[in-house]
């Protein structure tokens, strides 16, 4: 049996504002087996960066989490204290940020923010910690590495510092690798060259990976296993193959049908768009939050709780339609 | 960075020279001096010999480097009024405001850093409020009004301090008070405003992801970054400090510069007054260069542009 990495239930995270408290994450399942690629989709504001800092640890203070089970290695993470999480953090997960050009300090040096962590956690001496930084800075593909060392991130090309940026979350040899939005900010050919790179790396380390996006493109690139998320939960987890061969949930089936395809979509067609807006999170809601804008709603799609279907191995789809349609 | 630091010491050479220009300029602008050290009872015969005696009928171009040249080697002319060299009166009268400037700035640093970076780490929580109260009175309470309430509290009733003078150093408790609660709201708003921005950034969320501690964090990711903007603010800070707060000279009876330049205004002794406003000048050029200076040693990026 596959170890499994990450493994939650029913995470729940609410943050008070002004107007109420924003329940942003309602109830989220995930688990990520060793060597996976779980791509979390969703659009902006689904929940699906605070699920990752929630992994983190790096909520702000003022959210409130709660969850059934918090596991990761085989860690629970909710009984630690900030300071065993601190020291997880950098070891057994890391991150890599949207905007690379600000998740490197400007005023320090590339090897400083390089090995500062592991020569904390780990006790290396700057020399070993210089050692791994070097190896690590060339299998990202940064040239040269050595004399890099001491150079200021200003130095470096957007491409260039998101590949810091890896090489930086690999330093303390980590098992889990939390990648928000890690292309977003880069621009095309770059965009593919980093996920190749991370696909690499995952089967060179044996790595799971985390990757959060709201690009389908991104998806179909790098991703074994795909959870897609709509106001704070998982409307469909699939395997990348099935979910891109027969997805089952309408909010799935709307954004796959509004990708176009060459060759396949008309020229000068209008792309179909999925209607509506999305729901606001603030207070409570019963039923489906999908329903306002899904073609195929009933009745009984506001009634609580919505039913889940398990369909196959590792499959899971949370939706009346879908669950009667199979049943 | 040495190119840097000669742009900028160049850059300080040209803002010296305007400086002085203008200084010396003054001189000329409250009409003809020769009329003015005559007084209202010289004749015109008087005044001309004045003019010839100090040199006021040869081209004002000549008077100017004549003047700057005379500068350059400590000589800022005679006070009229005294009739003894300005640079005399001027070294009798400096240390005291050196000492009040920099020990006011001292303090106001030591109390706005930390109250700035406590206020910025939990916003609106009870530390940032204390430090809005402080910073909001200290903006508002003229610092005349604090200075004599303190010496009728401190110096008259309890008589714990002495009301006025520098003759000990008991002498500059007051005053340095005053004065740095002056220097502390705005030095503190901007370590906070500083401190609040730079800790949302991702290269924080990433110290933070690398497993840090918080104390390491803030002082080796987050302060570095939020000092730039104080490091500039603290420089004029400084500078508003050492030129001798005229109210606070005045109010504790000290003998610094501030009082001084009013002196010499209402005596008309130009001199005293022209070298006063050169050497503040200089001094706020000399600040702001070494200010500069300081910030590209902090943020490397500030070493290649400009």
């Amino acid at each position: 049996m596959i170890e499994t990495i990450l493994d939650i239930q029913s995470l729940r995270v609410s943050l008070p504002t002004d107007r109420g408290v924003l329940n942003a994450v309602r109830g989220v399942d995930l688990q990520i087996k060793r060597g996976q690629t779980l791509c979390l989709v969703g659009e902006s504001g689904c929940g699906k960066s605070l699920t990752a800092m929630s992994i983190m640890g790096l909520l702000p203070r003022y959210a409130q989490v709660t969850s059934d089970r918090f596991e990761m290695v085989g860690q629970d993470l909710s009984k630690k204290t900030e300071a065993k999480l601190a020291k997880m953090r950098g070891r057994d997960v890391a991150m890599i940020f949207q905007d690379p050009t600000s998740a490197l300090n400007p005023t320090l040096t590339i090897g400083r923010q390089l090995t500062e962590g592991v020569m904390r956690s780990e006790g290396l001496s700057r020399k070993e910690a210089d050692a791994r930084a070097i190896e690590l800075l060339d299998r990202v593909g940064i040239s040269n590495p050595a004399a890099r060392l001491t150079q200021y991130p200003h130095g470096f090309s957007g491409g260039q510092r998101q590949r810091i940026m890896i090489a930086s979350a690999l330093m303390g040899r980590p098992r889990l690798l939390i990648a928000d939005e890690p292309t977003t900010a880069l621009d095309v050919t770059i965009q593919a060259q980093i996920l190749q790179l991370l696909g690499e790396l995952q089967s060179d380390l044996g790595l799971s990976i985390l990757l959060i996006t709201h690009d389908l493109g991104v998806v179909a690139a790098i991703a074994t296993e795909v959870a897609v998320m709509y106001a704070g939960r998982i409307a469909e987890c699939a395997s990348a193959s099935d979910l891109f061969a027969t997805p089952m949930h309408p909010y799935t089936k709307g954004l796959l049908a509004a990708i176009p395809v060459p060759g396949v979509t008309p020229r000068g067609c209008e792309l179909p768009a999925i209607p509506g807006r999305v729901p606001g999170l603030i207070g409570t809601m019963n039923g489906c939050a999908f329903r306002d804008r899904c073609a195929h709603s009933l009745s009984r799609c506001a009634d609580d709780p919505v039913p889940q279907y398990y369909p196959g191995t590792g499959r899971f789809v949370e939706c009346v339609k879908a669950a009667e349609a199979e049943t | 960075m040495i190119p840097f630091i000669s742009k900028r010491l160049f850059v300080a050479l040209c803002v010296c020279l305007t400086v002085s220009a203008l200084s010396f300029a003054l001189m000329f602008l409250s009409g003809d001096p020769a009329i003015a050290i005559a007084g209202s009872g010289g004749r015109a015969e008087d005044a001309e010999a004045i003019r010839i005696a100090y040199g006021f009928d040869r081209p004002i171009v000549v008077q100017y480097f004549d003047w700057v040249g005379s500068a350059l080697v400590g000589n800022l002319g005679q006070s009229i009024y005294f009739n003894v060299p300005v640079t005399e009166i001027i070294g009798n009268r400096v240390g005291v405001t050196l000492t009040l400037g920099f020990i006011s700035f001292f303090v106001a640093l030591v109390v706005a850093i930390p109250l700035g970076i406590a206020a910025a780490l939990r916003p609106n929580g009870w530390i940032d409020r204390i430090a809005l109260v402080i910073a909001v009175s200290g903006q508002a309470i003229p610092s005349f009004w604090l200075g004599l309430m303190s010496i009728v509290v401190f110096g008259v009733w309890y008589g714990w301090v002495p009301i006025s003078g520098a003759a000990s150093w008991q002498g500059y408790i007051l005053p340095v008070i005053v004065l740095s609660y002056y220097a502390v709201p705005e030095l503190m708003r901007i370590t906070r405003s500083g401190m609040i921005e730079v800790l949302g950034t991702d290269y924080i969320r990433a110290a933070k992801a690398k497993g840090l501690p918080m104390r390491l964090v803030i002082s080796r990711h987050a302060l570095r970054n939020a000092v730039l903007p104080l490091v500039s603010l603290a420089a004029v800070q400084l500078g508003q400090l050492l030129s001798g707060s005229i109210v606070i000279e005045s109010v504790f009876a000290l003998n610094g510069l501030g009082r001084l330049a009013w002196e010499s205004l209402l005596r008309s002794d130009l001199p005293v007054v022209q070298a006063i406003i050169l050497i503040l000048a200089l001094l706020y050029v000399l600040l702001t260069t070494l200010a500069d200076i300081l910030n590209a040693v902090l943020d490397p990026r500030l070493r290649g542009a400009s």
